[in-house]
């Protein structure tokens, strides 16, 4: 009996820590997300894979000024690249991409920036980053599409303002 | 003891698993090798068409094949053992081995032709032959012919015991297989009622989310189903071994109900970045993904304190440094204590990939793989490399060849895998997608390029602990003796379950009861799945077509 009980004490001696480490690292991960305003892609709409090319925005992929430091970038993704593989915006702007698959399943994954999104055939995809320094932010295919799927990528580039 | 028949039947089981593994450990070398800057692929063309080909056999043979065989072999073993009783039917098991093993031979047609080079994620609309999804789909339900059997066993033992509780070893191992067989749930829905009718050219359309979210419906507890085998042996095999007791029996039941509730209502968190699927749903699965936690880390201090009983029992001293008293020598402990080593990283890296805003950074990126490989690839491989350093030698009558060798295969396992997937980790930080061909890829990142040489040398000292480890099962069946030897040993034996410090007495009888946890599972699961299954089921037009793309 009192082997059982010193078990139990220790047993009870490493629960509560086991109950309070979890808890507090989501106390921490709920803080971080929300307080720092990071989202995940949601809910954005259907579109029909077959009919991407007739569908807007997607009938017309390309950089669309929303209002001044704000813009869309519509693209679409198909084997083996990303139309537009190039998007050009001033440093200091908040872009939105509105990215759909005609194919295959692909991703996004831009560098530098937190975009980092699936690319289904049928799901609008819509994530936002905002572009402060200057330079060229490549962003690739990161979900296998096939046998050139490591020749899918892109570039965001971000030009200075004078 | 168990009948001849059972030892027959893991030994079937172990022999299909090793060739799998044999595979896949080839096809590792190919594609680390790919990394580092050395194209093997051209010369190979004939019987290997292309990294992705040589990736997808890598896959399905090491995770899907190598795994599910091991796992029924050694369970089956296990629970017979235990219980003290043979399977309650033989013809089932064996019927069982072959359907499986009938399955595998289906799916491995198209795999080894580049006819079904979909990775072992099979992502539609990317559209492998029919024969790859039918053959896979009859593994599945070979697992579920496990668990009946389990089950039927498990029954006529409590019917000659119905106070008693059921054995630890022979519990722990019918919940892994119960709760895979709730969780495959998810993958025979998206084979039966997507996949085949397409890849037949039934239905025209299929869609992707919804394939996404019934895959990772098993896809997650599939990496539990994998695990939970390695755990039976650290709580009931190893603390013997290292010449200890399980510390606490009631506390390993306690982990392993909370591993059957919690393993399943959690797969969202692969698909946090996917859309269609809410963002409150994506929080309440990370949630439940971070109270999965809490079972993982009863079994750390349930397996570690029951290690320091043995490293004590043979004079260990100290807070940490009892640890070099453990039985280095014996290659079967060295492999699983080192397996869990590297599960610890594995395990906090896991956390990350949980953390619903860190995931935004390594989601997809070579991270993943370096997680994976710490995880099925060390925990698990590792492990079962161990388990086999007994189990070979008991099923074949004859000693292992060397002790020595196998020694130095389980440390240079440990050695490369802490160089390939601490490579892999910091080179997904650094945004290098994970399942691509890196080396000829169009954007190939300076910073990477310091870095990818170490994947190439990882791999090849992996390869080699491999080639070493298969060379010793070998000759330990060709060249070895049986019987007692001229150093004194017996004839290869089984190492004995553990007796606990507290002991199965102290298990409370709900520990011990099925259905209100197999409850409990199929409330969360309806809770956490239940509202987008059946707004997917009800809203999807299933309209993208197939594509081979390879």
């Amino acid at each position: 009996m009192k082997r059982g009980t010193t078990v139990y004490l220790y047993e009870l001696a490493w629960i509560l820590p086991s109950v309070a480490i979890p808890v507090g690292m989501l106390v921490a991960l709920l803080v971080t997300a929300f307080g720092a305003g990071v989202h995940l892609p949601g809910r954005e709409g259907r579109v029909d894979p077959t009919r991407v090319a007739a569908t807007a925005p997607f009938d017309l992929p390309g950089v669309v000024a929303l209002a001044p430091g704000r813009y869309e970038a519509r693209m679409v993704a198909q084997t083996w690249s990303f139309t537009p593989n190039e998007i050009r915006v001033p440093a200091g702007s908040t872009v939105t991409f509105v990215v759909t698959s005609k194919d295959v399943v692909h991703g996004l994954l831009i560098h530098g920036v937190n975009v980092n999104v699936m690319l289904l055939p049928g799901q609008i995809a819509r994530v936002t980053a905002r572009f402060d320094r200057p330079g060229e932010y490549p962003f690739v295919c990161h979900e296998y599409c096939g046998i050139a799927h490591h020749t899918m990528w892109g570039k965001v580039v971000v030009e200075a303002r004078r | 003891m168990t009948p001849a028949s059972e030892n027959r039947l893991t030994a079937a089981y172990l022999i299909v698993a090793l060739i799998a593994l044999f595979g896949g450990v080839v096809t590792g070398l190919l594609q680390a090798l790919e990394h580092a800057g050395l194209n093997l692929y051209p010369p190979l063309t004939p019987v290997v068409q292309s990294y992705y080909h040589s990736l997808s056999l890598h896959g399905v043979l090491n995770v899907l094949v190598f795994t599910t065989f091991f796992i029924c072999g050694f369970l089956q073993f296990i629970t017979s053992r235990a219980l003290g009783i043979p399977l309650a039917s033989r013809r089932l098991a064996w019927a069982t081995f072959w359907l499986m093993t009938g399955g595998l031979v289906l799916a491995a047609v198209p795999l080894v032709g580049n006819a079904a080079t979909v990775l072992f994620t099979f992502y539609p609309p990317m559209r492998a032959h029919w024969a790859f999804y039918i053959g896979l789909t009859l593994v599945v339900v070979g697992t579920w012919l496990v668990t009946l059997n389990l089950a039927l066993t498990s029954r006529v033992w409590r019917s000659r015991h119905p106070e008693a509780r059921t054995p630890l070893a022979a519990f722990m191992s019918l919940v892994t297989f119960v709760m895979w067989t709730i969780a495959s749930a998810g993958i025979a829905a998206e084979m039966l009622f997507m996949l085949i009718p397409w890849s037949l050219g039934l239905v025209a359309g299929t869609d992707a989310l919804l394939a996404r979210v019934l895959f990772w419906f098993t896809g997650h507890p599939i990496v539990y189903f994998w695990l939970l085998p390695a755990y039976v042996s650290w709580y009931t095999l190893v603390p013997r071994q290292a010449g200890g007791r399980l510390f606490s029996d009631p506390l390993a039941r306690v982990s392993f109900i909370l591993f059957l509730v919690l393993s399943i209502p959690i797969g969202f968190h692969h698909q946090f970045t996917d859309p269609g699927i809410e963002e409150g749903w994506k929080l309440l699965h990370a949630f439940l993904t971070f109270a999965v936690f809490f079972p993982s880390l009863l079994t750390f201090f349930n397996v570690v304190a029951s290690l320091e009983t043995g490293a004590r029992a043979r004079g260990g001293k100290g807070w940490i440094t009892w640890f070099a008293k453990l039985p280095w020598g014996d290659p079967s402990v060295a492999a699983q204590v080192l397996a869990m080593l590297l599960f610890a990283f594995g395990g906090i890296g896991g956390l990350v990939n949980a953390s619903f805003n860190l995931n935004l950074v390594v989601h997809n990126t070579a991270w993943i793989p370096g997680h994976l490989h710490l995880t099925v690839g060390t925990a698990v491989t590792l492990s079962f490399m161990g388990i086999t350093y007994w189990l070979v030698p008991f099923l074949s009558g004859r000693h292992l060849w060397s002790r020595r060798l196998a020694l130095a295969q389980v440390w240079l396992w440990f050695v490369g895998m802490v160089v390939f997937s601490n490579a892999l980790h910091r080179l997904g930080l650094m945004g290098m997608p994970r399942r691509t061909m890196i080396g000829v890829s169009a954007y190939i990142q300076a910073e990477w390029q310091a870095i990818l040489p170490l994947v190439g040398i990882g791999g090849s000292i992996l390869f080699v602990s491999a080639m070493l480890y298969f060379l010793n099962l070998v000759l330990t069946l060709v060249a070895s003796r049986g019987g007692p030897t001229a150093e004194g040993r017996g004839a290869p034996a089984l190492p004995e379950f553990a007796e606990a410090l507290s002991g199965p007495e102290h298990a409370p009888a709900i520990l011990d009861r099925w259905r209100p946890w197999l409850a409990l599972a199929l409330v969360l699961i309806a809770i956490a799945y239940g509202p987008t299954l059946v707004r997917l089921a009800a809203t999807t037009p299933f309209n993208a077509p197939g594509l081979r793309v390879w």
